[in-house]
């Protein structure tokens, strides 16, 4: 961390002339090593996996008509999870932030409770209070994963409301006429974007990469299908979770693009997966040009 | 929403006055588990006035501010606008402008944007509104910075836009949370002249907190000051300076020495040898051992040999020099004297230090209030 912070002080400052050229291009040549390094951690092991499952795993993969079925259904449990736990979350975060800030440490507790807790007991938790219209569809899984992103989306959302003064904010919207939905919608929610999508990334992760409860519960998500293929050839499976690995890479890095542009127009904070950069407090530090 | 507003709101702003309403604040109480931030407050400001409330932190006066935005609830008391209870009014609906302490404008919308939420909020349509909200900005000055970001204007910019924003929605009554509080002096010292032009301008009935008492004498039609969750005061600025109703006001607004004397009860007290008027009630309580508060210039000073005094300070105000001096038994006091006598007094010349011949003056409990025992120490 610190060596990063020394690059963007001495990036900021001005080229200083007596420096000598080769002293100046040492930072990014060494940020070039690092990212090669880190790089070659990540990248030789999938191409190590590229090369034992061959192309011809691929077509073969693509062609089993589970592969299709699996894939959609992880994707659709990664909406239902993300669109409930946003729904549920925001509005319940931010109405424990502002009215009840007594309670915050219980909701923090409750929040974890669903990483200590073993998932077998959630899983037998949930089948034994859903309702029975959804017993046997794939949306339970949904309703579990809310459950499981639950933690991860709270304290997103948590640390973006402070990142921001949300109190004053919401008074500023209803002294100028403005309800509980107005503000939530008009004032919160785009002040809560980069957090939201922090939580929206969490989950769509979490969903696409969940394993134990998806096959306790006896569903062909993809991560299953995956493990169900390994037992039959080794290159298919591979090239399978190879395949698994670049849709869910695809999908964050929309995510994060679609969301990133809208926030740095404003220039609001970065998306950034586990911590929210203060906006908010950028503003104050300026000088007064008046 | 008021049909008030929904009215005013589509007529032009640029100098006809607003209807400010009267505000009309009654036996307002408020306690915070054992602690009474308001001990039943009542004040009436009329419209177009512009009243601050003055205390130090802690007095009670932004929760009274908050009670009348709706932000909090009174345990007892009532507030009236207009002759109307607001108490059952929720805070969007009470058509209340207000700009607040900390930065307050949405970061996701621009100068312009912000300013136009309120019009928004009243149904305005979108070239009225952006009409309105680019009129506002005009009048606080910010034209050019229409389409920023509140990122991108200083703290000062920023305050102005929230006070166009608490503007634009022609509010009855305009509430300023120690709008200046945050910003550097030279910017305050701006923003304050800006604040009272367009206040007075709009004709709003405006309530000011602040803890500042030059920032609250110098804006305010009226000014109150609080203590521990009541008004112990609430008059003109001149009068409060001159005939301060109480040791704490006197002591809380301007420099105020405190002089040890002798008061016999009656009507005069005796201080630096020699018997002085006493102002205001008589104090029944009070003989004996006590102190006089004088002003600067309720002193005078002179170069006397042997006198009661030693100068220990100048300091150089224009035609003024406020002259320190301590007196016998570690008081010190600060005296003005027109520059042109004061030349002669150099630190440490012998000076003889009396009341003016007829200046009457405030008697208060010996020791100093609020627990201070230090003697002769002036607020400033």
């Amino acid at each position: 961390m610190a060596a990063v912070v020394t690059a963007v002080e001495a990036a900021e400052q001005a080229p200083v002339p007596e420096r000598p050229a080769a002293a100046r291009r040492s930072f990014p040549v060494w940020r070039w090593v690092i990212l090669l390094i880190a790089a070659a951690y990540f990248l030789i092991p999938l191409y190590a996996a590229l090369r034992f499952a061959g192309f011809r795993a691929f077509t073969q993969v693509t062609s089993y008509p589970s592969f299709g079925s699996a894939l959609l259904l992880s994707l659709r449990l990664a909406l239902i999870a993300t669109v409930l736990t946003l729904v549920l979350m925001v509005p319940t975060t931010v109405y424990v932030y502002l009215r009840l800030p007594s309670i915050r440490r219980i909701m923090e507790a409750i929040t974890i409770l669903p990483i200590v807790i073993p998932p077998i007991v959630l899983v037998i938790g949930v089948l034994k209070l859903a309702p029975g219209f959804l017993l046997a569809t794939p949306n339970l899984l949904g309703l579990v994963y809310v459950v499981l992103a639950m933690p991860f989306a709270y304290r997103s959302l948590d640390a973006g409301l402070r990142s921001f003064d949300v109190r004053t904010l919401v008074e500023a919207s209803n002294s100028l006429g403005a309800g509980w939905p107005t503000t939530l919608w008009r004032v919160v929610i785009p002040n809560l974007r980069t957090a939201m999508l922090s939580a929206t990334v969490l989950t769509v992760a979490l969903v696409l990469g969940e394993y134990t409860v998806a096959s306790l519960d006896n569903f062909q998500t993809f991560p299953v299908w995956i493990v169900n293929f390994e037992q039959n050839s080794g290159p298919v499976s591979v090239a399978a979770s190879l395949l698994a690995l670049f849709v869910t890479w695809l999908l964050l890095m929309l995510i994060v693009t679609i969301g990133g542009r809208s926030a740095r127009k404003r220039g609001g904070a970065e998306v950034a997966l586990f911590s929210v950069s203060t906006a908010a407090n950028v503003s104050a530090t300026k000088g007064e040009p008046e | 929403m008021t049909t008030n507003t929904a009215a005013s709101a589509t007529t032009g702003l640029d100098g006809t006055t607003s209807d400010g309403a009267p505000v009309s604040i009654q036996g307002l109480s408020r306690s915070f588990g054992a602690v009474r931030a308001l001990d039943s407050l009542s004040l009436d400001i009329a419209p177009g006035e512009l009243v601050a409330l003055l205390g130090p932190s802690g007095c009670g006066k932004t929760t009274a501010l908050r009670i009348v935005a709706g932000f909090e609830t009174a345990d007892s008391g009532t507030v009236t606008v207009d002759g109307k209870d607001v108490a059952a009014i929720p805070a969007a609906r009470r058509d209340m402008g207000m700009v607040f302490q900390s930065y307050s404008l949405f970061p996701n919308m621009t100068a312009l944007e912000n300013v136009g939420f309120g019009l928004r909020m009243r149904k305005l349509n979108t070239a009225a509104r952006v009409k309105k909200a680019a009129e506002l900005l005009d009048m606080v000055g910010l034209s050019p910075q229409a389409r920023q970001y509140p990122h991108q204007l200083s703290g000062g910019q920023q305050q102005r836009v929230a006070l166009a924003r608490a503007l634009a929605i022609e509010p009855r009554v305009l509430l300023l949370d120690e709008p200046l509080s945050a910003l550097d002096a030279k910017v305050r010292l701006q923003l304050r002249e800006q604040i009272r032009t367009l206040q007075q301008r709009t004709g709003t009935t405006t309530l000011f907190v602040t803890h500042d008492q030059e920032e609250a004498l110098s804006m305010a039609d009226r000014v109150g000051v609080m203590r521990e969750g009541r008004l112990e005061q609430v008059a003109v600025p001149s009068e409060l300076y001159s005939r301060p109703a109480s040791v704490f006001v006197a002591e809380f607004v301007g420099t105020m020495n405190r002089i040890p004397a002798d008061y016999d009860g009656l009507d005069e007290v005796t201080v630096l040898g020699s018997a002085v008027p006493v102002a205001g009630d008589r104090p029944t309580d009070l003989t004996g051992a006590v102190d006089v508060l004088v002003r600067p210039e309720g002193l005078r000073v002179e170069a006397v040999p042997g006198g009661n005094g030693i100068v220990t300070g100048l300091t150089f105000l224009g035609s003024l020099t406020r002259v320190t001096v301590l007196l016998s038994g570690d008081v010190q006091v600060k005296v003005d004297k027109p520059s042109t006598a004061a030349a002669s007094l150099v630190p440490g010349t012998s000076v003889q230090v009396r009341v003016a011949a007829g200046e009457p003056v405030l008697v208060a409990a010996a020791g100093g209030s609020g627990g201070s025992s230090a003697r002769g120490v002036t607020s400033s």
